[in-house]
């Protein structure tokens, strides 16, 4: 088939900058290691608290490191739980320092869920029966919400907890 | 007596207006569930009777993007296969079938909803759960569109028979493509349906697999968008030329193009899956790239398009660089909404790209920049070619004049629906990058500095959304206008030649074998592992949960 020599040139164009394009989203993916959050774990949406991550006493922030948290939290109807504080009460806001490492790990004890640090790149889907984590720095200082972007049912909108980055 | 206005015989025009009328119903409709949404977020607003937000934003998006697209495209189809290769009476018989079987489905549906027992938005994903005559309502419109698919595949058949070894005509060449896409797309939708939630719902099983239900919607989710866009795609290529009194400019690259959407349309279900659990991340990025290919034929679209308006406006003496532009009627609404629509393409393909590009799509997964991006794609680019092809294809089937009144006030229309859209869609784009989600009530949240910057975004969705409205409520009047008001005569059909400098088309364009057979190939090799991967891995099965929709 004949194509013109300004629609050849259009397309060279074109398909020029689609594949560099492809490369720059390869080397995020396979050189940077990238990846969107595709954690592969699964686990019993009856039962989480059979995985160390989901215990009571396990749930919210826990310093692992020097400069090292890890945020377990179970996302349900219409509510997350980050666990209880000294006086027994339900925790809704998490404080953490300025560039420190943090793992998320979640998972859903009845539908799908979103989990999204607004104005964050912390964003990913909550499902039932499989485990979703993320492991950010958190670089500027601010008061965060962390709400449910996936439609959960009829208290969708307040699904949502604070997550504040303090200067130490 | 007005019969001999008609383009096609009146029995025709009957079969086609039929699917017009619930079109354009469902536009005013599902338009009105859109703005009291808008309404609603402002934070100005509350429902009243007892209607739930998740209610409408159910109806609207089942109306919306379900009910009237496919209407409205089945009619569409349906009178450029008659005009090109005819329909016998059987022919026609079926294709009532598919249409009564549709009309059936979308009144179960939407009763559902009305009842409030189907809060679970158009996606429905699981493990919510609606009553089970949603999901019928649903399987029994897939199901009429199959009828028509075939019977769509059976008109070009028989003209083929008929006219051996000929080239089929191109405009029923691209929508056998159409509908083929549709058929295999519908597949996956239907197996979820009919699997699995139609069985779960009516408690014959106990669980569903979540992660397998969502895979198989978007096997569906995406390839609908293609679905929707090709019959745009169709009049720019073979319509609008004629409009603008052109010739086609390639028929072998218009073919060209439909293949190639058939093949890259559909095996690219992941990117809408990118922020998931449960699927490896290196066929996430397999499919990110086959989702690219996509823009392969775009481009061609884009180069054929502009290359069609600058032949004809040159063919009419203007030589200059660009005063070809000068020689298009723009004020011939047939063409004026179209290009409009064309226009808006470019920001919205733009910003599918975004979306599809594996790591960028967690900025603004679930926000309500994708609600802002598919407001621009099937809520502008489409949606406006498809208001272009009713100002003929109406008259034409009525037997009436579009008057210059109408063709002014569609214009009037046209300007009106796209600052509404800048509007709100802009707003919804901006909102989105700012991490106000998609799909929610109005909510103050945590009353957070951070979600107040989003309320003033909301308030222009209501302001655009309002525009949009008054757009609808303009489009439903021209539309009843041309139906029963207008003056009687002619309206033309205008279908293009193809230019005679064009090179002929090459057979292999039409072997039908080896476009299914790579398009088969492909999905089984972007599925097929990773399909394999889900099903091993599964967790225990969900069960349904419908105390969290009431
Ligand atoms: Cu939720």
């Amino acid at each position: 088939m004949h194509i013109h020599k300004y629609e050849k040139l259009w397309l060279i164009f074109g398909v020029g900058s689609l594949i560099l394009f492809l490369v720059i989203l390869a080397i995020g993916a396979f050189y940077k290691e990238i990846h969107p959050p595709s954690h592969m774990d699964t686990i019993d949406p009856k039962n989480v608290q059979e995985h160390e991550s989901f215990k009571e006493e396990n749930l919210g922030l826990r310093q692992v490191g020097e400069n090292e948290y890890i945020v377990n939290v179970l996302s349900s109807g219409f509510y997350y739980d980050l666990g209880k504080d000294e006086n027994d009460k339900a925790v809704n806001t998490i404080r953490i320092p300025v560039g420190a490492k943090v793992l998320f790990q979640t998972t859903s004890t009845d539908v799908v869920h979103g989990f999204q640090i607004a104005g964050t790149n912390v964003n990913m889907m909550v499902e039932p029966g499989h485990i979703s984590t993320l492991e950010t720095v958190m670089q500027k200082p601010g008061t965060y919400t962390l709400l449910c972007n996936e439609y959960c049912g009829s208290g969708h909108h307040y699904m949502a907890a604070t997550v504040e980055v303090f200067e130490p | 007596m007005i019969e001999k206005h008609l383009s096609i015989s009146s029995k025709e025009a009957r079969l086609i207006m039929a699917h017009m009328y619930v079109a354009f119903i469902s536009l005013l409709v599902g338009g009105l569930m859109g703005l009291l949404q808008t309404f609603v977020r402002s934070g100005t607003f509350n429902l009243p009777f007892g209607i739930g937000y998740y209610q409408i934003l159910t109806a609207h998006g089942v109306i919306l993007a379900l009910v009237l697209t496919t209407f409205f495209i089945i009619g569409f189809q349906f009178a450029l296969m008659s005009k090109t290769v005819g329909i016998s009476d059987k022919q026609r018989l079926s294709a009532w079938i598919g249409f009564w079987t549709m009309l059936i489905g979308t009144l179960l549906t939407a009763g559902t909803i009305l009842t409030g027992k189907a809060n679970v938005l158009y996606t429905f994903y699981a493990p919510l759960k609606a009553f089970p005559t949603f999901y019928i309502g649903l399987a029994l419109v897939v199901v009429g569109s199959w009828i028509a698919c075939f019977t769509n595949f059976r008109q070009l058949a028989v003209w083929k028979k008929a006219h051996k070894g000929g080239k089929s005509p191109l405009l029923a060449f691209m929508v056998v493509i159409n509908m083929l896409l549709w058929f295999i797309a519908t597949l996956g939708v239907a197996a979820t349906v009919l699997i699995q939630f139609i069985p779960w719902s009516l408690g014959m099983v106990d669980s569903i697999n979540v992660l397998v239900s969502r895979t198989l919607f978007w096997y569906f989710g995406h390839p609908l968008v293609y679905f929707w866009l090709l019959p745009a795609y169709m009049a720019w290529y073979a319509i609008i030329p004629k409009i603008i009194g052109g010739k086609i400019y390639s028929d072998a690259l218009a073919r060209l193009s439909f293949v190639l959407f058939l093949m890259f349309s559909i095996p690219v279900g992941f990117h809408h899956q990118l922020t998931e659990p449960g699927i490896d991340p290196l066929w996430k990025f397999i499919q990110v790239v086959l989702t690219f290919m996509v823009i392969i034929p775009s481009l061609l679209t884009a180069f054929s398009m502009f290359a069609t308006f600058e032949m004809a406006g040159r063919s009419k003496g203007f030589t200059s660089l660009f005063g070809w532009i000068r020689a298009l009627p723009w004020k011939d609404v047939r063409f004026f909404a179209p290009v409009v629509g064309m226009l808006a393409f470019i920001p919205a393909g733009t910003g599918g790209i975004i979306n599809a590009s594996h790591q960028m799509n967690q900025v603004i997964h679930n926000t309500i920049w994708v609600t802002g991006h598919f407001h621009l794609t099937v809520g502008t680019t489409v949606i406006l070619t498809f208001f272009g092809i009713a100002y003929w294809l109406i008259p034409s089937l009525t037997g009436r004049k579009l008057t210059k009144k109408i063709n002014t006030l569609g214009i009037i229309q046209t300007i009106v629906w796209s600052v509404g859209m800048f509007i709100m869609s802009g707003a919804m784009h901006i909102a989105g990058l700012l991490g106000a989600p998609r799909r929610s009530a109005y909510s103050t949240y945590t009353g957070a500095e951070q979600v107040d910057t989003w309320i003033g975004y909301q308030l222009a969705q209501a302001i655009g959304g309002t525009i949009l409205f008054i757009g609808i409520v303009l489009m439903v009047y021209i539309f009843f206008y041309m139906v029963f008001g207008a003056p009687k005569g002619e309206a033309s059909f205008p279908i293009a030649e193809v230019s005679e400098e064009a090179e002929p088309t090459p057979q292999y364009l039409e072997n039908w074998k080896l476009w299914i057979g790579i398009t088969i190939a492909l999905i089984l090799f972007a599925y097929t592992i990773p399909f394999i991967d889900i099903i091993q891995h599964s967790p225990p099965g969900s069960e349904g949960f419908e105390n969290l929709i009431r």
